[in-house]
C-alpha cells in the first residue's frame, strides 16, 4: 500500500504509523458528561467502505496526515494535512 | 443422525462407502423461528447446538451469508489455550478448554484436538518474571502451567536457535501442557452436524441485510432469501459485528482489522508443540499434513479486505527464521487474511444489547477460535435466559461505560495494539 503524503509524495505504508478514525472530535471538554467521553474514547462507526483516518509519517517527515482510504478495497483516494480541506 | 464409530466405518466399508448420508440438511428458511443466530462459523453453530442441547430450544435457524466456517473459523491458526493473566479471562477460557477436552465425544465428530502444549519462549529477565506471574495466576484457578529451563526447552523443541550467536538467546519457556491445536473445519462441521440433528435449520447463502426493530425490540431479519420473523436474535459474525449492529442503530467499541496467516510447504514432523516466539509477535505450529502454519501481528489499520500487505509477511518470516533458522529454505505455500473485530480493551463482548431480544457475541480480536465451545455455551445461556451466565457477565457491552474494561495487555483503547 502506498500512502500519498502531502509533503513527501507516495511512500510505502510501512513508513507510517496508523492513528485511527479521523472523523471523531473535536476532543470533548474536560467537564463534558461521562457519556460524551465514553463515545469519544470507545465508540466507532467502523465503516466497511470509505474511511477518513490519521496516519503519522514516522519514518519520513513526521507529520500527522489525514488519509481517505476504502477499508474494503484499500484504495486511497486522497490525503491532506489535518485542519485543511485540500487533498493531494 | 448417523453415528460415527469404528463399527459404522467398517459397515460402510463393506458397502463400498456408498451409504454415507450428508452430515446436515439444507432446509429453506421458515417464516418464523424462536431464535435466529446470524453467522454460521464455529461460534454461531456452537450457540445453536447448545441452545438445543442445554436449553431445549430447537426452533432455531443459523443464517450464514457464505458457507459454513468460511470466515475466521477457516482462517485462524487453530490454537486452543487458556494462558491468561486476568481472572475473568482465565475462568472463561479455562471453561472453554475443558469443553474442548471432551468435544469430539460430545459431538461424535473428531475435531482432532491435539493437546501438544503451547510454549512461549522467554529471552529476557523481566519477560521471564511476567511469564512466571502469568503461570502462577493460571495455577491459582486450577489451570496448568509450567516453566522450563533452557535444557528442558532444548529437549522439547530442538529446532530452536540455541547457538551462541543467537540474536535472542532462549533463557526458558512458559508451557501450558493441556493447550494445543484443533482441526478448525471439523469444529464447524461437528457443531453443524450435531445442531442439525437436534432440529436446528442451517441456512447457507443467506445474508442478513437488515434487522427489524419494533418498539425497541428485535422482531426479525431481512435476508437475501426473504424476511424471517423471530423471538430473539444472536449475532456471531466476527469481523462484521459493527456492520450487523449498525442495522439495529448500535455503535460498538470495535474496529475491524486484518490479520494475516500463512503456511509453508509440508515437511516431516519437526515441531511437536505450538510455539510462540517471546521476542517478537510470531507463533507457529505444524499441521497434520506437515505444513508450518504461522502468523504474527495485525497489519494495524482498519480493513474489511480479507487480504493484507507484504511488510507484515516479511516481518513474520523474519521472526520465524530468527527463532528457527533451520526453516530458512522453506517456501511459503499460501497466505491469507481474516477480519478481526478488535475491541477497545482486547476482550470479547458476549451479552445483551440496548435493543431487547438482540444479543451480541463478537469482538473476539484474534483469539476467537479457542473460545468456540465456551463462547457458544455461554451465549446460548444468555439468549435462553435473557441474562448472562456468571462466566460471561464481565464481558458485557456496558463494561466500557462502567469502567470495568478487561485489558489483558494493558494498552488502553487502541484496538490495533491488543
Amino acid at each position: 500500500m502506498l500512502i500519498p503524503c502531502p509533503h513527501c509524495g507516495n511512500r510505502p505504508h510501512a513508513e507510517f504509523t496508523y492513528g485511527g478514525d479521523a472523523t471523531l472530535g473535536p476532543r470533548p471538554d474536560g467537564m463534558a458528561a461521562y457519556t460524551v467521553w465514553m463515545e469519544f474514547v470507545y465508540l466507532r462507526d467502523n465503516p466497511c467502505g470509505p474511511h477518513r483516518e490519521y496516519w503519522h509519517h514516522t519514518l519520513g517527515c513526521e507529520s500527522w496526515i489525514v488519509v481517505e482510504r476504502d477499508t474494503l478495497t484499500h484504495r486511497i483516494s486522497g490525503s491532506s494535512l489535518p485542519g485543511t480541506q485540500e487533498t493531494t | 443422525m448417523q453415528r460415527y464409530s469404528i463399527f459404522s466405518l467398517a459397515r460402510h466399508a463393506l458397502n463400498d462407502h456408498a451409504g454415507w448420508k450428508p452430515a446436515w440438511r439444507h432446509p429453506d428458511p421458515k417464516p418464523n423461528y424462536d431464535v435466529i443466530v446470524i453467522g454460521g462459523g464455529g461460534h454461531g453453530l456452537a450457540t445453536a447446538y447448545y441452545l438445543a442441547k442445554e436449553h431445549g430450544i430447537t426452533n432455531v435457524a443459523v443464517l450464514e451469508k457464505g458457507w459454513l466456517g468460511g470466515g475466521n473459523t477457516g482462517r485462524n491458526t487453530t490454537n486452543v489455550r487458556s494462558n491468561y493473566i486476568l481472572e475473568k479471562n482465565q475462568r472463561f477460557y479455562e471453561f472453554s478448554l475443558k469443553l474442548w477436552e471432551s468435544l469430539s465425544q460430545e459431538l461424535n465428530y473428531n475435531v482432532m484436538f491435539s493437546q501438544r502444549g503451547v510454549l512461549i519462549t522467554a529471552h529476557f529477565d523481566p519477560q521471564t518474571q511476567a511469564l512466571l506471574r502469568r503461570g502462577n495466576g493460571m495455577r491459582v484457578i486450577g489451570s496448568d502451567a509450567v516453566f522450563l529451563n533452557p535444557d528442558q526447552v532444548r529437549r522439547k523443541v530442538p529446532v530452536l536457535d540455541f547457538s551462541p550467536t543467537a540474536r535472542f538467546p532462549i533463557t526458558g519457556a512458559f508451557l501450558q501442557p493441556r493447550a494445543g491445536v484443533a482441526r478448525h473445519d471439523a469444529v464447524a462441521w461437528g457443531f453443524a452436524r450435531a445442531a442439525d440433528a437436534c432440529g436446528v435449520d442451517i441456512i447457507q447463502n443467506c445474508e442478513v441485510i437488515g434487522i427489524r426493530v419494533e418498539g425497541g425490540r428485535a422482531v426479525g431479519v431481512r435476508t437475501t432469501r426473504g424476511d424471517i420473523g423471530t423471538g430473539k436474535i444472536g449475532i456471531a459474525v466476527a469481523g462484521h459485528t459493527s456492520r450487523l449492529a449498525a442495522m439495529a442503530d448500535l455503535r460498538l467499541p470495535i474496529e475491524s482489522h486484518l490479520l494475516q496467516a500463512m503456511v509453508t510447504e509440508p515437511i516431516k514432523p519437526m515441531l511437536h508443540v505450538s510455539l510462540s516466539f517471546g521476542a517478537g509477535h510470531f507463533y507457529t505450529s505444524q499441521t497434520d499434513k506437515g505444513e508450518l502454519v504461522m502468523g504474527g501481528d495485525l497489519d494495524g489499520y482498519n480493513s474489511y479486505a480479507q487480504r493484507g500487505n507484504l511488510p507484515m509477511i516479511e516481518h513474520v518470516a523474519a521472526a520465524a527464521v530468527t527463532v528457527m533458522p533451520c526453516i530458512g529454505r522453506l517456501r511459503i505455500m499460501r497466505h491469507w487474511a481474516g477480519i478481526m473485530d478488535m475491541t477497545m480493551d482486547g476482550s470479547p463482548i458476549i451479552g445483551k444489547t440496548p435493543v431487547e431480544n438482540l444479543y451480541i457475541n463478537g469482538g473476539w480480536c484474534y483469539g476467537g477460535f479457542k473460545a468456540t465451545p465456551g463462547s457458544g455455551w455461554v451465549f446460548a445461556h444468555t439468549i435462553a435466559h435473557d441474562r448472562p451466565h456468571a462466566l460471561n457477565e464481565p464481558f458485557s457491552l456496558e463494561r466500557f461505560a462502567s469502567g470495568y474494561t478487561i485489558d489483558e495487555r494493558g494498552v488502553g483503547p487502541y484496538p490495533a495494539l491488543h
